[in-house]
């Protein structure tokens, strides 16, 4: 019998939904939101150059992830309302040791809407 | 590669007639070129960045692609580069910087764009390569920013002379601000720049200069965030400014926002066309839109199965333009033909 533990992944949407979703091993948060449909834009797919998988980490896990390298940080000035919390979510590389992480998406990752 | 293979833009608001216009120079937009080319069609292509390559040019230039059939690995640029390269012999216009914003049927059954710096291009087809859509700044969501822009809140900045004797506040940290900031103090009565932290982006020349700038008191530089905006009929008056320490207030005439680019479809929802999902459907034999003489290929265009890939645009393109030479050229026969074989190709290459 496998003892892999379920990976579970905590996000609240634009609108202050919490959803619960269930995280796959080496995936990045933005994948996993995306993945479920949530509403992220995330345009570059990842690449680190868009800012628009913008996420706001809960204060219980800051400390717990590795630290944004400096290409997040340069990238994090294309976002807005950018606070200590502040991450990529697709620098995020979800893993064991992370099940239960909350993230929170931050203004400007909700995708294009036609008004 | 060299750069100098950078197409030149036609002048602004001019009227042309081609026979066919596309709508986005990113990599589909431009392989469309070439397979039209081949197929003696002419090509005006629009596009609001000022230069060509798309989201390859614009997200990842410097990534490399793995995908590209035959091409092991090529960098967005390279790719860009070589496509350029590629459609020379088509001698393609380019209307670069201008946001393709109206669609029109004319008197005479041929199709005309509009562009937002009042260009017209009269067409006999039209080919929608917009991918994710045209590349816009990104708005900061600060309350009531709508009511300022175009009056107080500018994204770019098309004519100088507007800022002159103004407060300014530039806000960001990239080349676009730290630019803007060099280019428009001169004429400023006053300068604020707001970043969100004391490190920038940026080439390292202008950072220094800006540092020097501020060490002079030519200008001030705030860390931190623009949070609110103060005025009325659209004139800012003064903004709120998040710091680690609190709030300031800076009375000032404009705000510049430079945060970078961002893809929204735009026009191209009001352009009459069946939309799923903020994509057109197309058939898959023609890639023509619901619309006669109006296509859609690339990552714009829906149908079953569509894969948002480089290689599938290609393919796309190919299609698509057998069906645009039977509008254009309705009196003539298509004959299919290899590059490798066809003297006539060839010739249209400039390689015999
Ligand atoms: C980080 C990243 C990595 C990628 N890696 C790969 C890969 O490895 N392999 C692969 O096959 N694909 C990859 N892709 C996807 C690939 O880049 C796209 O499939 C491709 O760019 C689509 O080309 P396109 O010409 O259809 O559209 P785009 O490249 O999106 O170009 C559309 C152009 O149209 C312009 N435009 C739109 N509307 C208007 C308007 N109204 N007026 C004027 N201009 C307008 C836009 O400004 C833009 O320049 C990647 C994408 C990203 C973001
Ligand atoms: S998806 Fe673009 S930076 Fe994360």
């Amino acid at each position: 019998m496998s003892e892999q533990k379920q990976i579970i992944l905590h996000v609240t949407d634009q609108q202050g939904k919490v959803h619960e979703l269930i995280a796959l091993d080496g995936w990045r948060a933005m994948e996993v939101i995306r993945d479920y449909g949530l509403p992220v834009k995330a345009e570059c797919g990842g690449a680190c150059s868009c800012a628009t998988c913008h996420v706001y980490v809960d204060d219980d896990w800051a400390d717990k992830l590795i630290a944004p390298d400096e290409d997040e940080e340069d990238m994090l000035d294309e976002a807005f309302e950018v606070q200590e919390n502040s991450r990529l979510s697709c620098q995020i590389l979800m893993s064991e040791d992370l099940s239960g992480l909350r993230l929170k998406l931050a203004p400007g990752s909700e995708p294009d809407t036609t008004d | 590669m060299s750069k100098n293979i950078s197409p030149v833009s036609e002048p602004h608001g001019g009227s042309y007639t081609t026979d066919v216009v596309i709508i986005g120079a990113g990599p589909v937009g431009l392989f469309a070129v070439f397979e039209l080319g081949l197929l003696d069609l002419e090509c005006h292509l629009v596009d609001i960045l000022d230069r060509p390559g798309g989201q390859c040019a614009e997200l990842y230039p410097e990534k490399p692609i793995y995908d590209i059939p035959g091409i092991p690995v090529v960098s967005g640029q390279e790719l860009t580069d070589n496509l350029l390269q590629q459609i020379k012999p088509f001698a393609a216009k380019y209307s670069l910087g201008e946001m393709a914003v109206a669609l029109q049927k004319t008197d005479d059954d041929l199709w005309q764009v509009k562009t937002d710096m009042g260009t017209s291009i009269t067409a006999k087809a039209v080919v929608i390569a917009a991918g994710g859509g045209s590349f816009q700044p990104k708005k900061p969501p600060i309350p009531d920013i709508d009511d300022f822009e175009g009056s107080s809140v500018f994204y770019s900045v098309r004519q100088m002379e507007k800022f002159k004797d103004k407060d300014l506040l530039i806000a960001g940290g990239g080349d676009s601000a730290l630019d803007w900031t060099l280019a428009l103090l001169p004429l400023a009565r006053s300068l604020t720049l707001v970043h969100r932290r004391p490190n920038f982006r940026a080439a390292p020349d202008s950072v220094s200069k800006i540092r020097a700038l501020v060490d002079a008191g030519d200008m001030e530089m705030i860390v931190g965030q623009v949070s609110a905006l103060q005025g009325q009929g659209g004139q800012l008056d003064q903004v709120k400014i998040k710091t680690k320490t609190g709030e300031v207030i800076r009375k000032i005439d404009c705000l510049l926002p430079f945060f970078g680019l961002t893809m929204k479809l735009g026009p191209v929802a009001e352009f009459g066309l069946n939309l799923h999902e903020n994509l057109i459907p197309v058939d898959t034999e023609k890639f023509e839109t619901s619309t006669p003489g109006i296509f859609a290929i690339g990552d714009i265009n829906f149908y079953p199965g569509k894969l948002k890939l480089i290689l599938s645009g290609f393919h796309e393109a190919a299609l698509m333009s057998q069906q645009v030479f039977r509008i254009c050229r309705p009196d003539e026969k298509l004959r299919f033909q290899y590059t490798t074989a066809s003297t006539d190709l060839q010739k249209k290459l400039g390689v015999r």
